[in-house]
């Protein structure tokens, strides 16, 4: 047992660092379902295989065709097996002995007219090139269940993804760029002793180059504020007299010429982000005024009966401020002893606390609209499309155009152009499609004809590059969303491999 | 329920098949494609459309180009190397040569899918060659377990594309370097079937880039080295005096401690002793208990000591797709290549940024100008070496400077020959002056970060 422990933080080292042992728990205590085993398919789920997801099922009623075939997953099992579903689980199977598979070969259709609970069980549902009917269902039974549904489908040189999930809390989301939290404007108790113990006029010169950065900063910036009434350095002229302040304070040999101390050049160089100012980011704001927050019930999460302690803290102890994240380590400890909880839940240790606590800056929640929403007259969001419309670069047109193919298939039980004698017939057909569609939602926008003639050029072609990159794409969302790490999309992803270029729509 | 058979009786199961299959349908190029095979790629060579090149003329011919001559190399066999064999040998390529000079490591399986436990230890060119060409009918990858720097432009020169999944800038430069090399100009023109369009990929825990390089025509690696991030390095005062972060407290073990307190003798670091590492870590640990900082683990101390760079099969699937659909572009003239810079990032949703890189008019890799170098007669030839090492643009990492003088080659600085390096250390503290340069002289600097010497132009400041 010990040695396979040891041989699987060898074999998945590169990946802890990103998202720690708790994450790689999460990803091996999931079972994701992937319905088709397309190249597209078989690409998302090898790059949550590799990773060593616990589990995974394939759902594919399908039996390997020419065209599959030269996905390498499918190719050689495909002999003995004509099975798809079997062929890609044993193939994908190999890549890491750790992950089991499993196949159904069956369509998701006749799974939801038996058994739709069969979905229940899965941590995620991927589903891709579906039907649109199909597609709608599913996601209408997921959406009930609360099971987070991600759609992909690659079609000729465009990649889509969709995300279906109500609501996603975020506690660690590792942003790019999470600034310090130095609190100079409020220093702590603590750390103001702290400051006071040095003094930089009467110190040698080995203690003056010594002295870190943040020590300086906070020196002279009591020095500003007792020469301004109080206020900080606020817009960049006074930023510059500051960093002119403290430059002023490097020591000169005995020629006047300044030293060399990196202390004093590092401190210069921080200022701007050392004086932001401290306060709750609006998004965390936002969150304590939503309505999760505010009406906590025994049913009420986790992650809600955590944020409204913090709040409460905010407002109390905190004195408008979130407990101190523990960037200078002096302060970590205290503020945490304030969270209080009401009669809090088994499931919250004092881990939990701490982390949410280091993470109060960054949560982050991420809800997207059901697809029934996406997909009714009534809902559908006309104004992220006809504003996005408006930019005749915009990926938006690739998005109508799936939905015009999606059409086009229901109509005629294939897609336009699959073979070359219909491409030239099939594009007045589909472009009665794009009309109907635009009629049916009333939306005002203008569709060129070379799309429509791309879309029927494209045959429903699934070129493996493109297979490739949604695989990569989506692999990585859906262990955004079971690790509960990193932030999700929101909530439809178009690429476009012609430019490769891309966008993120609210739909 | 998929059977309970052995890992490695059920490979050869199917690498039995495959062969079978191979044979049956014939085991010569067009013999194994069955039918359907090429669809999804016939779609985009034979059919016009409104979107394609201006040069793109739909074809027959094209797909049986790409089968039986369009030659590309791939340059490194890891997390991209792999997607890059898979896609293109799934997009119809199928005289590939692949070059890497690493042997497989366990740390790789959580990416590099053409290699099993197994397979840990042997080079992974040749494994990721074998692993395409057994279950891959009619591809034929030729692996080199070398160096790049191992070949010569006769080797390069027979490539129509050349895509680089590299690690390191220090190749990236090389590559890049000896592709410009290969250019022919006459009478000042570029000659464009001297041009060997190189299609580059990084990546970087959830970051990534694909750009598409035409040497002598667009930005190369050079021009745009600026965009490359600095490695991360705490400021000193910090690590000694005020640390707040981990990393801060394995910084001060391996900076501070290590040299000071030899407990090895006199060894250098070595990120792959786990003695050393334990040794660092547990003075880190120490550090941090004193500081209250909590975080230093052993995983952490590796990854810093050993600057590690976190790595998933996501990015690198995605990256190397975009790669790989820029060398189907390039070699059908299907659609417009990548214009040509990709920047990708998935840590807060997807994003992806795509813009020009602009040529550098004075790059010292491709711009043929012979490079400014602005010193007066005073300075030591010590500060001509920082330049060339510390310049943002030219980053060279142990240039070795050699002139001219009275008719004969002369060195003047070369470190990477022990006897040479101590034989030319004085000239060090020689101003330019007294070493007899003159005003207009040119200095030739070769580097690891290029193929070719670079000249420079010694200009005499007041």
């Amino acid at each position: 047992m010990a040695a396979t422990k040891a041989s699987k933080e060898q074999k998945y080292d590169r990946q802890l660092r990103l998202w720690g042992d708790h994450g790689q728990e999460t990803l091996e205590n999931a079972h994701v379902c992937l319905i088709n085993a397309t190249a597209t398919g078989t690409e998302i789920l090898k790059n949550l295989v590799l990773p060593g997801i616990g589990a995974f099922t394939i759902v594919d009623g399908h039996t390997v065709s020419g065209e599959d075939k030269r996905n390498v997953f499918a190719l050689t099992l495909a002999l003995m097996l004509q099975n798809r579903a079997q062929a890609a689980t044993e193939l994908l199977q190999e890549l890491n002995s750790d992950v089991s598979g499993n196949f159904v070969e069956e369509s998701p259709d006749k799974l939801l007219d038996n058994d739709p609970e069969f979905f229940h069980r899965f941590t995620i549902v991927i589903g891709v090139q579906l039907p649109e009917s199909t597609c709608l269902r599913l996601g209408s039974v997921l959406w009930s269940a609360s099971v987070p549904f991600l759609v992909c489908k690659t079609y000729g040189l465009i990649g889509y993804m969709r995300l279906a999930v109500q609501e996603h809390t975020v506690i660690e989301s590792h942003p790019d760029n999470a600034l310090e939290d130095l609190r100079l404007d409020q220093p702590f108790g603590e750390f103001k002793n702290h400051i006071q113990s040095y003094d930089l006029d009467s110190m040698d010169k080995k203690d003056h180059s010594h002295t870190p950065w943040i020590i300086i900063v906070a020196k002279y910036l009591e020095k500003w504020l007792s020469e301004h009434n109080g206020q900080p350095p606020k817009n960049y002229k006074d930023k510059e007299a500051f960093r002119q302040l403290i430059r002023e304070g490097i020591l000169k040999n005995e020629n006047g010429v300044p030293e060399d101390e990196e202390n004093f050049e590092e401190a210069i160089k921080n200022v701007n982000t050392a004086l932001n100012p401290t306060k709750v980011p609006s998004a965390v704001e936002d969150l304590f005024n939503s309505e999760q927050c505010k009406n906590i019930t025994s049913q009420t999460p986790d992650f809600w009966v955590m944020l409204r302690a913090v709040k409460e803290f905010v407002h109390n102890e905190g004195n408008g401020s979130l407990p101190v994240r523990g960037t200078i380590p002096d302060m970590i400890a205290d503020s945490q002893k304030f969270i209080n909880l009401q009669n809090p839940p088994e499931s919250i240790s004092e881990k939990d606390i701490k982390l949410f606590c280091k993470n109060a800056s960054f949560l982050r929640v991420v809800r997207c609209r059901s697809l029934t929403e996406e997909y009714s007259v009534d809902s559908v969001n006309k104004d992220e499309i006809t504003s996005c419309m408006d930019s005749p670069d915009s990926e938006m047109v690739f998005y109508l155009m799936l939905r015009a193919v999606d059409r086009f298939y229901q109509q005629h039980s294939r897609y336009p152009g699959v073979y070359n004698y219909q491409v030239e017939e099939d594009i007045s057909k589909l472009k009665l499609c794009v009309n109907g569609l635009l009629q049916e939602y009333s939306l005002n926008v203008n569709i060129k004809d070379d799309y429509i003639h791309e879309f029927c050029r494209y045959g429903a072609a699934e070129p493996h590059t493109v297979a490739a990159f949604l695989g990569g794409s989506a692999a990585q969302e859906a262990i955004k969303i079971i690790s509960h790490q990193f932030v999700p999309f929101s909530n439809t992803f178009i690429y476009n491999a012609m430019s490769q270029t891309s966008a993120t729509l609210q739909l | 329920m998929a059977d309970a058979e052995e890992p490695e009786k059920k490979r050869r199961r199917i690498e039995d098949l495959t062969e079978k299959m191979a044979v049956d349908g014939g085991h010569r190029d067009s013999g194994c494609d069955w039918d359907g095979r090429w669809n999804h790629v016939r779609k985009f060579l034979e059919r016009p459309g409104p979107f394609t090149h201006p040069d793109f003329e739909p074809s027959t011919e094209s797909l049986q180009f790409l089968l039986e001559t369009c030659k590309i190399l791939v340059i490194g066999a890891g997390g991209l190397g792999c997607e890059l064999l898979k896609n293109l040998a799934l997009s119809g390529f199928r005289l590939i040569h692949v070059v890497d000079m690493d042997t497989i490591d366990v740390s790789n399986l959580n990416r590099q899918f053409l290699f099993r436990p197994k397979d840990v230890g042997r080079p992974k060119a040749e494994v990721a060659a074998d692993f395409i060409n057994s279950r891959i009918p009619g591809c034929k990858v030729v692996p080199h377990f070398k160096k790049i720097q191992d070949f010569d432009e006769s080797f390069y020169r027979q490539f129509h594309i050349i895509v680089c999944g590299l690690d390191s800038i220090i190749a990236r430069r090389w590559m890049n370097g000896m592709l410009i090399s290969l250019l022919s100009y006459e009478d000042g023109v570029l000659d464009p079937s001297s041009i060997i369009p190189l299609i580059d990929g990084g990546t970087e825990g959830f970051k990534g880039n694909a750009r598409v390089i035409l040497p002598g025509m667009t930005a190369c690696i050079d021009c745009t080295l600026e965009l490359y991030p600095p490695q991360i390095n705490f400021p000193m005062c910090t690590i000694a005096s005020m640390p707040r972060l981990p990393e801060h407290c394995i910084e001060y073990a391996r900076i501070l401690q290590w040299p000071k307190e030899k407990p090895f003798g006199d060894t250098s670091l070595d990120g792959d002793n786990p003695e050393h590492i334990q040794w660092v870590f547990d003075r880190a640990q120490e550090r941090a208990a004193e500081f209250n900082i909590t975080g230093v683990t052993y995983r952490l101390t590796q990854g810093v000591v050993k600057r590690i760079i976190p790595a998933v099969a996501s990015t690198n699937a995605v990256i190397a797709a975009a790669c790989a659909t820029e060398v189907f572009k390039i070699a059908t003239s299907a659609y417009i290549p990548l214009n040509n810079y990709l920047v990708f990032n998935d840590v807060d949703g997807l994003y992806t940024y795509t813009f020009e890189a602009e040529r550098k008019e004075n790059c010292s890799a491709c711009s043929q100008v012979p490079q400014d170098l602005q010193f007066p007669p005073s300075a030591k030839l010590q500060e001509v070496l920082e330049y060339l090492t510390e310049n943002a643009s030219l980053q060279m990492k142990s240039p070795a400077i050699t002139t001219t003088l009275e008719g004969k080659n002369k060195t003047l600085y070369l470190q990477s020959v022990k006897s040479i390096e101590e034989r030319t250390r004085p000239n060090l503290c020689k101003t330019l002056k007294e070493l007899g340069l003159s005003d207009g002289q040119e200095l030739a600097v070769a580097d690891v970060t290029t193929p070719q010497t670079v000249l420079f132009k010694l200009n005499f400041t007041a």
